[in-house]
């Protein structure tokens, strides 16, 4: 035995460097067929399946939608999407607390992307795990609903930090449930300065307006890049 | 508790290396995880100590270290490091900066061999 032989392997690897480079991967399909994705996190109950319900009846009217939804167990969400005309597909995560991006590929496999413009991939509902999960999309966006805390974006600041833009749900309650707006605001532009802040009501005509022109908006914009780089 | 499937990670990059470097046994792995991963240091020992099981790295430590967020002030034009990975205000001029440089890495360093 020699005594001499402590040795020092040096690695220097992402430990999650298997799922960046799917995401990469899916990144380049994604914008090669010219879609839109949107990767939608919140707690449980912010709101997401409603929010994407009421988003995808409206969007359909002016693009092709489509929607990947992760649930632990169940298919309603899946089910309640289905209603609003866009193509919907259950991924059932099991004990998995988050989507990774070699799942959301196997749940494409099938689906043609260049016929779809705008796809929602709604995450499980936690603010901690998918946070460090690259999917590809284009934009990540996190959803804070009035009757959450307000301090939510300071107690999960790795999710609200990497926000593309964040989305005050249920704005409608706000009222009834005493929300403090400007102190959430406060919060969000604590860990985030940048993100746009959207209020939102899924239930409210027109509840929807500002946040579906910043989709229009990072659509464009996309829209612009993938043509300016001829893919 | 994505500590477990983020031990696992660990446990199947390192068991790469090791076997590539002819290592029998590891001692220890170390691992940097940023303010931002998500990953609670705590919680990914326990989670390591069962993800090790019946691999070369079964009595291996796991050694964390711990990084911060680093961010970039446009106003100061330089790279900061935030005291709190809650406040992304430069910690000189206090402007609001939200260009993360780093703290979102969870990264295998190294091993070490007995």
């Amino acid at each position: 035995m020699n005594y001499e032989a402590k040795r020092l392997i040096e690695i220097r690897q992402g430990v999650l460097s298997k799922n960046d480079q799917l995401a990469a991967e899916l990144r380049r399909r994604f914008h090669a067929a010219g879609v839109f994705v949107v990767n939608l996190l919140s707690s449980p109950g912010a709101g997401k399946t409603s929010l994407l319900e009421a988003t995808m009846r409206a969007m359909l009217a002016e693009c092709r939608v489509a929607a990947l939804v992760g649930d632990l167990a169940t298919d309603n969400d899946a089910r309640r999407l289905a209603r609003s005309g866009g193509l919907v597909r259950q991924i059932q995560t099991g004990d998995m607390c988050h989507l990774e991006a070699d799942i959301v590929a196997r749940h494409l496999v099938d689906w043609d992307l260049s016929a779809i413009d705008l796809l929602f991939i709604e995450n499980v509902g936690n603010l901690v795990c998918p946070a460090g999960y690259d999917l590809g999309e284009a934009a990540r966006v996190v959803l804070l609903s009035t009757t959450e805390g307000e301090d939510k974006p300071l107690k999960y600041p790795s999710t609200f930090a990497t926000a593309d833009a964040v989305l005050l749900t249920k704005i409608d309650l706000a009222e009834a449930v005493e929300f403090d707006r400007a102190l959430a605001e406060e919060n969000i532009r604590a860990v985030n300065p940048r993100a746009p802040i959207v209020a939102t009501s899924a239930r409210r005509a027109g509840g929807l307006d500002d946040w579906m022109a910043w989709l229009r908006k990072q659509m464009r914009n996309h829209r612009r890049d993938v043509d300016v780089t001829g893919s | 508790m994505h500590e477990l499937s983020i031990a696992h990670n660990i446990v199947s990059i390192a068991s790469a290396a090791a076997a590539e470097a002819g290592a029998e046994e590891i001692s220890s792995v170390h691992v940097r995880i940023g303010a931002l991963s998500g990953v609670v240091a705590d919680a990914l020992r326990f989670s390591f100590a069962i993800a090790a099981e019946g691999t070369p790295l079964a009595n291996a430590e796991l050694v964390i270290e711990e990084t911060p967020v680093v961010v970039f002030c446009a106003q100061c034009n330089e790279e900061m490091m935030l005291p709190n990975p809650r406040l992304f205000r430069c910690p000189r001029c206090n402007q609001p900066c939200g260009q993360i440089v780093s703290g979102r890495e969870l990264e295998i360093v190294a091993l070490e061999t007995p």
